[in-house]
């Protein structure tokens, strides 16, 4: 049963997102900001029943999740749900809709939660929404700086082994390489590997 | 070029949007259209009527729950222009359908005692049969409503409706927590594929013209871009043109197969293009012609008849109450008058009237438009009702419930 509990200031959240990390993210903030009742819900099997059950003020949601239609139908039938709710209480704050779904996030309120309540919340929300998809694109581009390096290497080493070339000057054709065909110099080393592959050249 | 953003599902009746960017014709109208994939229709509405993007590929009785303040945030939404016609279809898993005549063929060439077959097989199954549909404002849950009730059925009583998003549907079939389930392509034919499913019944075997998804918009917002509005359905005219052409149909499966888009299997989507549908993975497919209808036949016409009989729908299920009020603003969700006003120019052929008596067409008929003769298509149900919109009452006092 979703309700607003009857204990003044206790704003009861639950988090339902299937990336355990970014939800795990997101209750730290909450907690930091002093919030203590937080449940963290994945969206998987029984999921809608778990909520009725811990009857939540507010559920913050990834905007994105395939099982929203089939949580808001399992609202939209449910005998147990007391009020209706809504997606976002106040509605004439643009930027603030617009951050949220921009960063992902959905926000499901019981009807009558006083909008001053809801604000910080979403605002935390969002903000570790972003800062958690700025720390999986640097994640990645940090991954694919390794790989690259590591692609480069190899082919300075076939370039040293094959032309007896030194180390800076096996560099050096490669980057030239690049530049002339206006290519990354990974995408240059990945060429030379294969053929050196193809011809039976490994060093 | 002016931006566009336009939200859409990974469907294959996504096409007409889909093309319009992938062949030019927005660009050619000076559009510079950017589509943004969404898995569920609740994220792909919440974009809609909270302004990231200015158009939508949107079930159309969504748009119009949206409009009757029934699904999340209420906001007046119009659509000028349908994305075509039909292309749904029911998939059983094959432990519920051996319960059906055992030719698969016979299953969708005779719709009345299909329905009669699924009825009596409810009792029987070892439980109360689980069908998953898409959305509760679906028009392939309202037919599979529509159809299953004539033959008894109290779809809210009998079935287990259960709502997931279309590219879920063959892993929670495989998985064995549905029975079934009532989607739009590639995913019935996905299922058939991996042999996990047989196709039981197709949209236009039970309405031969159903309304489908829509271009759905702001109201407020189309009001005040007219020019803009006409563009994009210039656009999506010449678009749905080049998809229904047989000749394009292969490339066009190429393009939806893409990661960007439905992300599937090109000869999987090419069955629901084409109309050769296999119903069991080691049968013969069918061959039925219109399947799936983009442009001909008026297709994208937003026949104010066609808005009101989900209304008509909506009542008789209970999501609404019936009012001249509701029915008013129901009638104005479909907006015939802006696709008038943007194809006035076009080669496009354009019905004198915008009502009509739906399911009366017993067969093709020519019909008065502004260029000669438009020949409509067969639009009759399974079970030979007709939808007069100036007997709505009338209609749904016919139906037991």
């Amino acid at each position: 049963m979703l309700r607003r509990n009857a204990k003044r200031g206790c704003v009861r959240i639950a988090i339902v997102d299937e990336s355990g990390l970014r939800a795990a993210v997101l209750e730290e903030g909450l907690r930091e900001a002093g919030f203590e009742d937080i449940t963290l819900v994945p969206p998987r099997g029984a999921f809608v029943a778990r909520l009725e059950a811990l009857g939540p003020d507010i559920v913050i949601m990834d905007l994105g999740t395939p099982s929203r239609d089939t949580f808001e139908e399992m609202l939209a039938v449910s005998r147990a749900l007391a009020r209706p709710i809504a997606m976002f209480v106040d509605t004439s704050d643009e930027a603030m809709i617009g951050g949220a779904i921009d960063a992902g996030v959905g926000a499901y309120v019981v009807d009558g939660f006083s909008k001053e309540r809801v604000k910080p919340i979403l605002d935390l929300a969002i903000r570790r929404f972003n800062a958690f998809a700025h720390l999986r694109n640097e994640l990645a581009e940090a991954k694919g700086a390794l790989a690259e390096r590591k692609l480069v290497d190899r082919a300075k080493a076939i370039l040293m082994k094959s032309r007896n070339l030194s180390e800076a000057d096996a560099y050096s054709l490669l980057r030239k390489s690049a530049m002339n065909q206006s290519r990354k110099i990974a995408d240059i080393a990945q060429a030379l590997i294969t053929a050196s592959e193809l011809l039976g050249d490994l060093p | 070029m002016i931006p566009i953003s336009a939200a859409f599902v990974p469907l294959t009746d996504a096409a007409v949007l889909i093309a319009a960017k992938e062949r030019g014709f927005a660009e050619a109208e000076g559009i510079d259209l950017n589509l943004v994939r969404t898995t569920s229709w609740a994220t792909a509405r919440d974009r809609l009527v909270y302004g990231q993007v200015q158009a939508a590929h949107l079930l159309a009785p969504l748009a119009m729950a949206v409009t009757l303040g029934l699904s999340q945030q209420p906001a007046p939404i119009a659509a000028p222009f349908k994305l075509g016609l039909n292309g749904n279809a029911l998939t059983l898993s094959a432990e519920f359908a051996a319960a059906l005549d055992p030719v698969a063929r016979n299953r969708i060439d005779d719709p009345i005692a299909t329905a009669h077959d699924f009825a009596a097989a409810i009792g029987l199954h070892r439980r109360k049969p689980i069908i998953g549909i898409v959305h509760r404002f679906s028009i392939h849950a309202l037919m599979l409503r529509y159809w299953l009730a004539y033959a008894g059925v109290d779809p809210d009583r009998d079935l287990t409706l259960r709502v997931l998003p279309p590219s879920l549907m063959v892993e929670a079939l495989s998985a064995g927590e549905l029975d079934g389930f009532t989607v739009g392509e590639p995913w019935n034919s996905v299922a058939v594929d991996a042999g996990i499913g047989e196709i039981a019944a197709v949209g236009p075997r039970i309405w031969q013209r159903g309304v489908e998804k829509v271009l759905a918009m702001r109201e407020e917002w189309m009001e005040s871009n007219p020019d803009l509005v006409d563009r994009l359905l210039r656009a999506l005219d010449r678009s749905a043109r080049w998809c229904d052409a047989p000749a394009n149909r292969r490339e066009l499966a190429e393009i939806l197969a893409s990661p960007d888009y439905v992300d599937g299997r090109a000869d999987l989507i090419e069955r629901g293009l084409t109309g050769r549908i296999w119903l069991r993975r080691d049968e013969a497919p069918v061959d039925i012609p219109d399947f799936l209808i983009f442009h001909r036949d008026a297709a994208n016409f937003p026949w104010l008849s066609q808005g009101l009989w989900i209304y008509s729908q909506f009542v008789r299920w209970g999501f609404v109450k019936a009012s001249a009020q509701v029915e008013a603003q129901a009638a104005r969700v479909f907006r015939s008058d802006v696709y008038r006003r943007a194809l006035a120019g076009s080669g496009t052929p354009m019905p004198g009237a915008s009502m009509k008596v739906e399911g009366a067409l017993e067969s093709p008929l020519g019909v008065g438009s502004n260029r000669g003769t438009l020949m409509l298509g067969s639009d009759r149900f399974f079970d030979g009702r007709v939808f007069d919109p100036d007997r709505i009452a009338e209609y749904l006092a016919g139906f037991g419930r």
